[in-house]
């Protein structure tokens, strides 16, 4: 490509700026831009990078509590207080198309990102989760993708020597070719530790730090914010390339860069690259910035100014440091053999300039690109689909026949069985801090020389966010705070990640809207607010759009006591179901399973009820009573119970259960998804001490039996062996991978 | 006994095995630098997990030419202790230290998961405190630690008693189903000849404590200080 193009109607379609925002940009500039210029705008002002179609609708979140010190929007990543010095920095982002295209390295690349964002904070990373949607695994190409993916994540996450604690695998049709890869990552820090983005001060020098640059991962961000197309493979050169052993390197390095004052600012070369890293450190110090793209490292010849600042090659970091301190830092680099150059410096003139080989090849001022971009008021309407799904009678759709058949397909389906094909592939253990391994309701990192824990989890049943939207968005954040309470910790923040269709679609936007509305309400009953996340829209194809997910990742913080797991533990130890069983069938992993019906009202969740459970969790959790605390969600109170007795592999236990029907179908009984329910267990002796607690605080609460025995057994309803349900659930994604040859050309 | 930490550009347990033992055992412990070939002053290296340069090339392939490893191989000459850790098993392997190789796991997957390792003898400094048939539970976590050897070299290891550690079920049986990786008739760690160098995927800084899961990988550490205090 050549530095000179002439800007034509359809260059400027190319880089999905419509006429209005070309208009806009020659405004801003007094002129035309030049292809530099027009590349820069068209990926900063991508929804990527701006958020210009969910901005007004993100601005519903509740962003400002006591423990907030860097809020949502203004950092790579929110921070949030945890006491006595401590702060947790964390953040979930999608690479959704990345991974379409390429599973493996735009899963990898994915990890490598998120982690990035959390080490420029000054805050090591200590864990990581991932939220992993696909279409049915009895497609040959979801298996691809999700060994791909997997392959990818454990990669990236094993090498760079963070744990990969946990997460969610969700299967539903509405994913095909459009797989979803949201990953979170969570780091720790003193407070005092936390770093600034921001270019401040004229005269101080800008490093590039890292990786060279190459043409890998051109225009990501802009090809992130379109459909995919058949064509879409052919956008293969869009998808990065990952080094997690250069990131491990640039991660020490930093941090010990850090450590020594000598940085002004720091950020990662993310989505568009060089472009976003300059105008975005620069539009938050309020100052100008000046770099040359000639001396920006180079891995490929003949590269112009537009390739340069729009390439999305890995491990790459802007570094701004206080000038005079450049050799200290440079020892650093040097230690770590990691390549630095200094490519320009803080200016007072509050532009942006790029130059190259003497010539200006971009000059903007970097508040329009960073914090000005168009924000747009997307038309709304309710889908149509919806009077259909409301109306529909889940009855319709037929008997459920054998119970003990019905209960093990539920336990066979791949949203509900084990993950334990897939975390197995990675270290969740390294660094020695896991005290909840993956499979438990939450997963918990312990903090060593304190008595603090944090336990953390990500969720969003998409089924009810596409028949309730608003239900939907609220349950998912109310199921994750439910799953760290569980497990005894008091739920702190949420990262969210909202993926959804084509915005322009006004039934889309509608979704959107109302599952941000959803999540608002919950976040608001619980005192959760958002520290952060990321937006991807556009994930549909030909065949039609996701179902809306806004994935939430929930923190939550243990103090002074061990966590609670979601395994049963010893025989004879009482079983108690907290809550109130409804018949509540639209949406239910039952009818999606059984009867292939996607269809129904989706469970109500009352927000003061799904509150005062999670407070009394911890309450239980306080005074050591909770042996075991499992949600209820997906698939029941059956598939729930099954859960506690098989989820830890070689203690698995029976029970033996009888559950009031309440006039209930029994059907209803086991499989309804009513939401803020648990299934604790408490020591025999101590079980009046937890009734009466539980009573105190007014919940529904019945004693339903006891652990112990070969089987599960409920009411007169369900009898199976302990092992057969293991065996069902535990092997169920290893079946369907394995013997079928999941294996993919990697 | 003081014990060095080596530090390789990609080692991502070199922390836990500091920790271990530090922290949870209260030993000196310190980090040696990879570009630092004096390590006169510890008594037993521990050479950690971890992608040492990425594993590029060949896990443990590239960290064998680092000038810390000329240190560790005077080091063993010298009858010091040497344990390799997961990847340090590689590199080991990869110096010669060690007879063998590491192949990828048969499964061709990474694989991370507690497992049972039955202990083969007690007559190393690294299980004298450890009952030859004991049972521990251990968790291992690793793309290649499909243990290779040839016929010869496999003979001469048994005939020396040089299988540290063998992967078993609960019940202590080397089954192929308990065999995690495919390896070379269930071999998870060996020595060398003199004994003094010691090499086992399984990664036992990360069972050192009950809350973790187990603390069954104590008994190794303990093992050494015991022999230490001799």
């Amino acid at each position: 490509m050549s530095a000179e193009v002439t800007i034509t109607p359809e260059i400027i379609q190319k880089h999905n700026v419509t006429p209005e925002e070309y208009q806009e940009i020659r405004s801003i500039l007094g002129r035309d831009p030049n292809i530099t210029e027009l590349g820069i705008f068209s990926v900063m002002w991508s929804e990527h990078c701006s958020y210009k179609n969910s901005k007004k609708v993100l601005k519903l979140l509740p962003k400002d509590g006591p423990r907030m010190l860097v809020k949502a929007g203004e950092e790579n990543a929110g921070v949030v207080d945890i006491g006595d010095g401590w702060v947790i920095a964390f953040k979930i982002e999608s690479h959704n198309h990345p991974s379409a295209i390429e599973p493996f390295q735009g899963a990898a690349t994915g990890v490598g990102g998120i982690l990035r964002d959390i080490f420029t904070m000054g805050a090591r990373p200590i864990a990581s989760m991932n939220s992993l949607r696909f279409g049915t695994l009895d497609q040959p190409v979801v298996r691809r993708l999700l060994t791909g993916v997997v392959a990818g994540i454990a990669h990236y996450g094993n090498c760079i020597g963070v744990p990969t604690i946990g997460g969610e695998v969700y299967f539903d049709e509405s994913y095909e070719g459009n797989p979803l890869v949201n990953a979170f990552a969570l780091g720790l820090a003193r407070k005092e530790d936390i770093v600034k983005a921001k270019a401040e001060g004229a005269g101080n020098p800008v490093f590039y730090l890292g990786a060279a640059t190459g043409r890998d991962g051109m225009g990501g961000a802009s090809f992130a914010s379109k459909d995919l197309t058949e064509e879409s493979e052919k956008d293969r050169p869009a998808v990065q390339v990952g080094d997690p052993f250069l990131e491990k390197l640039l991660l020490e390095a930093v941090l010990e860069l850090l450590k020594t004052g000598c940085v002004v600012g720091i950020q990662d070369m993310g989505a568009a690259g060089l472009t976003c890293s300059t105008c975005e450190t620069a539009s938050r110090g309020d100052t100008g910035i000046e770099i040359d793209v000639a001396k920006v490292p180079q891995r490929e010849t003949g590269m112009v100014p537009y390739e340069v600042m729009l390439s999305e090659s890995q491990e790459r970091m802007l570094v701004i440091l206080k000038k005079g301190r450049e050799a200290e830092a440079k020892r650093i680099f040097e230690k770590w053999d990691l390549h630095a150059e200094e490519i320009g410096q803080v200016t007072d003139d509050k532009i942006m300039r790029v130059r190259w080989n003497g010539k200006v090849a971009a000059e903007i001022p970097p508040r329009r690109l960073a914090d000005d971009a168009p924000v747009y008021d997307r038309k709304a309407v309710e889908p149509k689909y919806l009077t259909e799904t409301r109306a529909y009678d889940w009855r319709s759709a037929g008997k459920p026949g054998d119970l003990n058949a019905a209960l093990l397909k539920l336990l066979d389906s791949p949203t509900i069985a084990s993950k334990e094909w897939v975390y197995r592939q990675y270290d969740h253990m390294v660094r020695t801090n896991t005290t909840v391994l993956p499979g438990s309701d939450a997963s918990v990192i312990r903090i060593k020389g304190t008595n603090k824990s944090i336990a953390m989890s990500v969720d969003c049943n998409s089924t009810y966010c596409y028949l309730d939207p608003y239900e939907g968005g609220k349950i998912a954040v109310l199921e994750s705070a439910r799953n760290v309470a569980c497990s005894g910790a008091k739920p702190l923040s949420i990262t969210n990640c909202l993926n959804f269709g084509n915005p322009h679609n006004p039934e889309i936007f509608w979704q959107l809207q109302k599952c941000v509305e959803g999540m608002r309400d919950a976040c608001l009953a619980l005192g959760t607010p958002v520290s952060g996340g990321n937006v991807s829209l556009y994930n549909q194809n030909p065949k039609g759009a996701i179902d809306p997910t806004p994935t939430v990742g929930m923190v939550g913080l243990i103090e002074g006591r061990q966590p609670v797991t979601s395994h049963f533990k010893d025989a004879g130890d009482a079983v108690l179901l907290l809550g109130t069983t409804r018949e509540e069938m639209g949406g239910s992993e039952y009818l999606k399973t059984l009867f292939k019906v996607k269809s129904g009202l989706p469970p109500r969740a009352d927000l003061a009820e799904a509150v005062k459970l999670v407070d009394l969790l911890q309450a239980l959790a306080a005074k050591g009573l909770l042996k075991s605390a499992h949600d209820c969600a997906e698939g029941g109170l059956a598939v729930a119970l099954a859960e506690s007795c098989i989820s830890s592999l070689g203690q698995e236990t029976g029970a033996q259960l009888t559950v009031d029907a309440a006039g209930l179908a029994p059907e209803v009984l086991l499989f309804s998804e009513t939401q803020s329910r648990a299934v604790i267990t408490v020591a025999p002796e101590r079980l009046e001490e937890a009734r009466r607690l539980i009573a105190a605080q007014g919940y529904p609460c019945a004693v339903i039996g006891k652990v112990g025995g070969h089987e599960l057994v409920i009411n007169g309803l369900v009898r199976v062996p302990v092992e057969v349900l293991s065996h069902t659930w535990r092997g169920s994604i290893a079946r369907r991978m394995d013997a079928a040859g999941g294996s993919s050309a990697l | 006994m003081k014990f060095g930490v080596v530090v390789f550009p990609g080692s991502n347990c070199d922390h836990d095995c500091w920790y271990a033992l530090s922290g949870a055992l209260g030993r000196p412990a310190e980090f040696i630098w990879h570009k630092d070939g004096d390590v006169s002053g510890y008594d037993c290296l521990v050479v950690p997990g971890g992608f040492s340069y990425g594993d590029y090339l060949r896990t443990g392939a590239i960290a064998r030419f680092s000038p810390v490893m000329e240190g560790v191989r005077r080091h063993a000459e010298q009858g010091k202790l040497v344990i390799g850790i997961c990847n340090g098993f590689q590199i080991l392997l990869e110096s010669g230290l060690l007879p063998g190789a590491m192949l990828r796991n048969d499964s061709l997957k990474f694989v991370c998961s507690y497992v049972t390792l039955r202990t083969e003898t007690s007559a190393t400094p690294f299980t004298r405190g450890i009952k030859k048939g004991e049972l521990l539970r251990i968790p291992i976590a690793h793309g290649e630690g499909n243990y290779y050897a040839d016929e010869a070299t496999l003979a001469e290891l048994e005939k020396n008693d040089q299988i540290v550690f063998r992967y078993a079920d609960a019940a202590g049986r080397t089954t192929a189903e308990a065999n995690p990786n495919g390896s070379l008739s269930n071999i998870a760690g060996i020595c060398n000849k003199s004994r003094n160098v010691f090499g086992l995927m399984p990664h036992p800084e990360r069972a050192i404590e009950a809350s973790l899961g187990s603390a069954d990988g104590r008994r190794v550490f303990e093992s050494i200080l015991a022999e230490a205090a001799r």
